[in-house]
């Protein structure tokens, strides 16, 4: 079937404010190629669950096309048309499984090496959409922290190497109170400038606060969701005939109830959780490429006006001898190990902030917990500076705002 | 210079083959393949030369290093190794365990020099794996192609019986899929490969493993016992402990490039001690492929190769010993394919069907 093909009631499996979406704009859906209209189902399916930044993201992107001409419809999507497409993806049920459909012509554009073409085209629509639908700036310029290094007496290496071309590196920061300052600091934030889903804390073990101004989510607060996630993984596992591929078909099809979620009645972020553990790589498993992934969907799909996220020690990845000798040793934690995730997790949050709508009015502070070590970038902060200067981390966001 | 050396000279340089066909009898080689890629800043830009103080101090100041060799095909390990082998950007799926389309550099080089099984040898992670020293190809085959040997299989019929859930991590086929444990299969097969090919017994093999820290460790000390016991001519290593990225943690990630910078090194070491190896070895190294940038937003740097960015693309091969001119660097592109043809050059075998050209600095 053809996107000129579409009717109504083909999208009757659809979540009722997603059809109701899809159904208004059916006529700017039938003018688009078929190796792009998926992905922007796969969007508008889920819409019902998306974050109100994302919402708006979506019905502004398909306002826009709705408003283009046939001639500009055909010159924005002239390299999309280019892409062949397999009678089996023309074949599949696109509507009802678009994000299946995305992952088959995924495939299918590496096997038949049209991915640049693709990723060509994906970039070109991107740059026009930016063009003709500017972003939202954001109501307040962002504030997001990064706490590194919980649970950790010295190190080697210098922190923060990334980030301090970008920022003033402070070496004389007086931690005491520091977490409870920043939490502190954030949820005032959020009390003065409420949004939904605006104001998040992420931390990779237990969230410490759990202000109700603020979204939260945890490493350990998700532990039994974790656990009934891996034990339904290996049991899909010993089944004949299973691989990665009807694995990651399984894990698509894992529902917040699946995991014991869904009580908390938020299904929006209920959602979210899941598809932390179910989507992201390593996040099961390392509380460090958790809070770096779940800032990095939190940055990409709710674009936080404030983010604090927490990096906590990640269990050691035992070496093999050890694990041969059979040693039933409880898991421990590698907090000098924990420290370089996180460093380099600080730099890809500030990377991701930088990716949002008005990053050059935005903050980024990094902080080592519990030591002297801190990295504050901003408007009112010098590039590539040093400070010997005792300060507090109240001060710190002092100056940084 | 006398008459002779000249003539000699301007031979050397204008019939490759035939230098090939003389002295190939006698020439060996080992190419090193990283399947999980590394990039640059990680390793050879100025920030990431501490993590391989081997390959910089030396082995560089003994190769010929190429700065840019494109992957231009699909960026998942077990295919892209096989493209490197064959010459050809292979299309098969890179989750299954089916054996590449076109001629493998085995069997090229079985087939045209007349070789006996026990000379090629590749020693690789599991899974697809399994099936990379022979193509489906109707005129080649498993008759002409490599001994395999899977160190992991090995692992999983020493410890076949014990609680699997504890060996996870360690019998991961691969990390794209970080919680995958597929059952390996044909332990009998494996233990007999132990036992005949390597003379271990599976409590020997047990011992060493006990000392070893990770999967490529133990993949290059059956290497060592294969160049020991069979001294093959052609031996293919590919390691993978660096595709831990996949599960996010940037300091697995640098521990395992530091890991296989030592264990290239101990290759090298290996060779240079070894006479069956020693004077007639050319060594090859080269990840891959790449890892995605950190600059762009549809990736998460490090963590995966998945963008098709540049970064992911690109990487570097360096070749030494052998015919190969110390502390040149090349920074024209090189295709990853281009591999298989360069070896057939200098080996005396003739590639047919690949698809890349032989690296004429090397050829």
């Amino acid at each position: 079937m053809l996107p000129s093909d579409l009717k109504p009631k083909q999208f009757s499996g659809y979540p009722p404010q997603a059809k109701k979406l899809v159904t208004d704009y059916l006529e700017t859906l039938r003018r688009l190629p078929l190796s792009f209209l998926p992905s922007l189902l796969r969007e508008a399916i889920e819409y019902d669950f998306k974050f109100p930044v994302e919402r708006k993201t979506l019905e502004r992107e398909l306002s826009k096309l709705d408003s283009l001409s046939d001639a500009k419809i055909k010159e924005w999507f002239k390299e999309f048309q280019q892409i062949r497409l397999s009678p089996a993806l023309e074949h599949s049920d696109w509507v009802n499984a678009p994000a299946q459909f995305v992952e088959q012509l995924s495939a299918h554009l590496w096997t038949t090496h049209q991915m640049d073409a693709f990723r060509k085209a994906a970039l070109d629509y991107g740059d026009r959409l930016r063009a003709a639908a500017p972003p939202e700036l954001p109501a307040l310029p962002r504030l997001w922290i990064t706490i590194i290094g919980q649970g950790v007496a010295t190190h080697d290496a210098p922190l923060f190497r990334k980030l301090r071309p970008h920022g003033a590196y402070f070496s004389r920061v007086k931690p005491e109170n520091g977490l409870n300052v920043l939490l502190d600091a954030i949820a005032a934030r959020a009390k003065a400038h409420p949004s939904a889903y605006g104001h998040w804390y992420i931390d990779g073990g237990q969230n410490a606060d759990q202000h109700p101004s603020l979204t939260c989510v945890s490493y350990g607060g998700l532990e039994t969701a974790r656990a009934v996630l891996m034990a339904k993984m290996r049991t899909e596992i010993e089944k004949p005939g299973m691989g990665p591929e009807a694995l990651r078909t399984f894990l698509g099809q894992i529902r917040p109830a699946d995991l014991g979620l869904g009580e908390t009645g938020d299904a929006v972020l209920d959602r979210f959780q899941v598809k932390l553990l179910t989507e992201g790589s390593g996040t099961q498993v390392f509380s460090t490429t958790f809070a770096q992934w779940a800032a990095r969907e939190a940055s990409r799909r709710a674009q936080p006006l404030t983010l604090l996220v927490r990096f906590a020690p990640r269990q050691r990845q035992r070496p093999m001898n050890e694990l041969l000798s059979g040693s039933q040793a409880q898991a421990e934690l590698d907090p000098a190990g924990s420290l370089i995730d996180a460093d380099i997790g600080a730099y890809y949050n500030w990377l991701n902030q930088q990716r949002l709508p008005g990053a050059e009015q935005s903050s980024f502070l990094a902080w080592f917990e519990n030591h002297n070590e801190a990295l504050a970038i901003g408007p009112s902060m010098a590039r590539g500076t040093g400070s010997t200067t005792a300060a507090t981390l109240a001060e710190l966001l002092a100056w940084m705002s | 210079m006398s008459a002779g050396m000249t003539l000699g000279s301007t031979l050397f340089h204008s019939s490759a083959l035939a230098r090939a066909v003389t002295s190939s009898k006698k020439r060996k080689v080992i190419v090193i393949t990283f399947g999980g890629g590394a990039r640059d800043q990680e390793t050879f830009a100025p920030e990431g030369q501490e993590n391989i103080p081997h390959l910089i101090r030396e082995l560089i100041p003994q190769s010929t290093f190429f700065t840019q060799v494109v992957n231009r095909g699909i960026l998942g390990h077990y295919v892209a190794t096989a493209s490197i082998a064959t010459g050809v950007y292979e299309t098969i799926n890179n989750f299954a365990s089916i054996a590449p389309e076109h001629p493998t550099v085995f069997e090229y080089f079985r087939k045209d020099l007349k070789r006996p099984a026990t000379d090629a040898w590749v020693v690789a992670p599991s899974n697809g794996f399994n099936r990379i020293g022979a193509s489906s190809h109707r005129s080649y085959g498993s008759d002409l192609g490599a001994g395999v040997i899977l160190p992991k299989h090995l692992l999983s019929a020493a410890i076949s019986g014990r609680n699997s859930i504890n060996f996870e991590s360690l019998l991961r086929d691969n990390y794209e899929t970080p919680l995958y444990t597929p059952n390996l299969a044909g332990n009998s097969l494996q233990i007999r490969q132990l036992e005949e090919v390597l003379k271990l017994s599976l409590d020997d093999f047990m011992s060493h493993a006990l000392m070893l820290s990770s999967p490529d460790e133990l993949s290059v000390f059956i290497a060592r016992r294969l160049m020991r016991q069979l001294a093959p001519s052609l031996l293919w290593i590919t390691l993978h402990d660096i595709d831990i990225a996949h599960a996010g943690a940037y300091s697995l990630y640098i521990e395992a490039i530091r890991r296989t910078d030592r264990l290239c090194a101990d290759v090298w070491k290996a060779v240079q001690s070894d006479p069956e190896y020693a004077g007639k070895t050319t060594l090859f190294i080269l990840p891959d492929f790449g890892r995605d940038s950190d600059d762009d937003s549809s990736g998460n740097g490090f963590q995966h190769h998945r963008t098709g960015d540049a970064l992911s693309r690109t990487t570097w091969m360096m070749a030494l010993g052998a015919s190969v001119r110390e502390g040149v660097v090349f920074d024209r592109p090189a295709e990853s394919t281009d591999l298989l043809p360069t070896l057939g050059a200098m080996l005396g075998f003739s590639p047919a069907l690949a698809h890349g050209k032989p690296i004429p600095e090397l050829s």
